[in-house]
């Protein structure tokens, strides 16, 4: 946990979630605060996907509280789409709407939910957009551009709400290696300004870089959690070596101190 | 020098100063010579079919008799005028009833896929309906609505024709319902997440994500519905209204000659024509928008 006393802007509290009898997420606990980025690692079907899923209340919760700055969002009679206009969430194959071209696919949302006028939504779409190197792809449509292209939009089309905190589903595992670059830096930049940020990935140096916690899931829980260094590099549970151990032995943790 | 010959000619490769090595120029040779064999061919076995087609009908020994029967021009240019007149009303009852039709359907698809159990009474009408009237003759319901209906004696009972068009509406709306759910399940449901995500409620989400990709997905089979609705519409004429085909049918009923039936399917034939072509159109552009070109 960070030593600022910083307020927090997210923090489950025993989430439970099953699928079918299955148990995916088990009395899961997670705090996040202002300005924070956690990064959550584990292997597939840890339930880090799921997790970001309940907090977009995307997912009927089983069991526990999700709050999001102090107010329980998982409360019976809180209206989902309130809370998840505070809430930007960019999603591991882009999901962008292919019928409509980039600009609309960013200024949908500030225009139909947050009801700006569209001179006013499409001025801020083409500002972020060239803030991201893709001014001239306003009038594309999605299946024009590349993967990386089109995830760098469906974060623009995030951002343009203006969220409060920012969820990132593995978003550049559908990515060619080269493309990954162009994603990771906007990721990065967002964090130099400041964006609250929980991002599942599998990308462990990156991980290390830009968050501020680690967080290691294993059936549903939260077993290690602390500071990259900590956990990547010294990591005290079982669970958590044998889990590094594999990553390493895949490469997919470059230049470990 | 750098078209390659037949349809695939889209790769345009004239616009740098390359320069085809001989084996692209081999390959470029033997397509060419490849698409001028395939024409060749088709326009042979076109020939010799339609050879065969004419010699055939115009052979039979009853050719004579039935080209008069069914081929008279002079019967056909006397029958014109009343058939158009009957085609009119086709055309007006099917612009109103394919409106109707499509409108209905898309609101039965729509509460069709309604969640909770809140909806579950909308549900379960909207799926009766489906079920109903997409097993009920067209006939039958035609036949209780024009005659049935009126035999109510209520106050304010329209007229046939418009009852006629209300039973067709509630038969073609089913089967239109069950294209537009399709269309709106095949769009894929992180579509969806997606919307809701960015705070859409689930009305919006619908309206400016799924339906627009689902109706754009299932447009050619809508057309598909609307073409056998132009042909349906003139079973009104079974309640008394005077279509194309009825026209036809009280024409060659006073010259005993079948040659008006022949000219009213020629016109259905050429009202169906642009419609196939606007909508193929329309499809073929919003594909092409979407995914480069």
């Amino acid at each position: 946990m960070g030593a600022t006393s910083a307020p927090e802007v997210l923090r489950c509290r025993g989430l439970r979630k099953e699928f079918g009898g299955q148990v995916v997420l088990d009395g899961l606990d997670l705090t996040v605060a202002e300005h924070q980025v956690v990064a959550l690692i584990g292997a597939s079907g840890s339930g880090k996907s799921t997790l970001l899923r309940c907090v977009n209340l995307l997912e009927e919760l089983h069991d526990g509280t999700i709050a999001l700055d102090g107010e329980e969002i998982s409360a019976p009679g809180v209206d989902p789409d309130r809370v998840r206009r505070r809430i930007g969430m960019v999603f591991q194959s882009y999901n962008l709407f292919p019928h409509l071209n980039v600009l609309d696919n960013i200024t949908l949302a500030p225009r139909r939910v947050h009801g700006h006028s569209r001179a006013e939504a499409e001025q801020r779409a083409r500002e972020l957009l060239a803030r991201v190197g893709l001014a001239e792809k306003a009038d594309a449509y999605p299946d024009r551009l590349s993967g990386g292209q089109q995830q760098r939009v469906a974060i623009v089309r995030a951002l343009a709400n203006s969220p409060r905190l920012l969820l990132l589903d593995e978003v550049t595992s559908a990515l060619d290696p080269e493309l990954v670059g162009e994603v990771l830096t906007m990721i990065r930049d967002l964090k130099a300004e400041g964006m609250t940020m929980v991002l599942a990935t599998h990308e462990m140096g990156f991980a290390r870089d830009v968050a501020d916690q680690v967080c290691f899931l294993d059936a549903g829980r939260v077993i290690e959690s602390g500071p990259p260094e900590q956990v990547l590099a010294a990591p005290t549970h079982p669970r958590t070596r044998q889990f590094l151990a594999r990553i390493i032995e895949a490469g997919r943790l470059p230049g470990r101190p | 020098m750098a078209r390659p010959g037949g349809a695939s000619a889209r790769t345009d490769v004239s616009t740098t100063a390359h320069q085809p090595s001989p084996a692209q120029l081999a390959r470029n040779a033997y397509r060419r010579r490849q698409t001028v064999v395939s024409v060749l061919v088709a326009a042979a076995s076109t020939a010799v079919v339609g050879t065969l087609l004419a010699v055939t009908v115009t052979g039979a020994p009853g050719w004579e008799r039935v080209r008069q029967t069914f081929l008279d021009p002079q019967v056909a240019w006397d029958a014109l005028p009343r058939v158009l007149t009957g085609l009119w009303l086709n055309v007006r009852l099917l612009v109103c009833c394919a409106i109707g039709a499509l409108l209905l359907g898309l609101l039965i698809a729509v509460l069709r896929t309604l969640r909770g159990p809140v909806f579950f009474p909308v549900r379960a009408l909207a799926a009766g309906y489906t079920y109903t009237f997409r097993g009920l003759p067209l006939i039958i319901v035609l036949y209780l609505f024009a005659f049935g209906v009126p035999g109510l004696r209520l106050q304010g009972t329209p007229s046939v024709l418009v009852l006629g068009a209300l039973a067709l509406i509630l038969t073609y709306g089913g089967y239109l319902a069950e294209v537009f759910r399709a269309g709106i399940e095949s769009v894929h449901p992180s579509q969806l997440a997606a919307a809701r995500s960015l705070g859409l409620s689930y009305r919006q989400a619908m309206r400016h994500v799924v339906l627009p990709q689902a109706v754009r997905r299932v447009a050619p089979p809508l057309l598909n519905d609307v073409v056998s609705l132009q042909k349906d519409v003139g079973l009104i004429s079974l309640a008394g209204p005077i279509d194309a085909v009825r026209a036809a049918q009280l024409a060659s009923a006073q010259t005993f000659n079948y040659t008006p039936y022949i000219l009213a399917g020629v016109l259905f034939v050429l009202l169906a024509i642009p419609l196939i072509a606007v909508t193929d159109q329309v499809t073929l552009r919003a594909a092409r928008r979407q995914s480069g070109g």
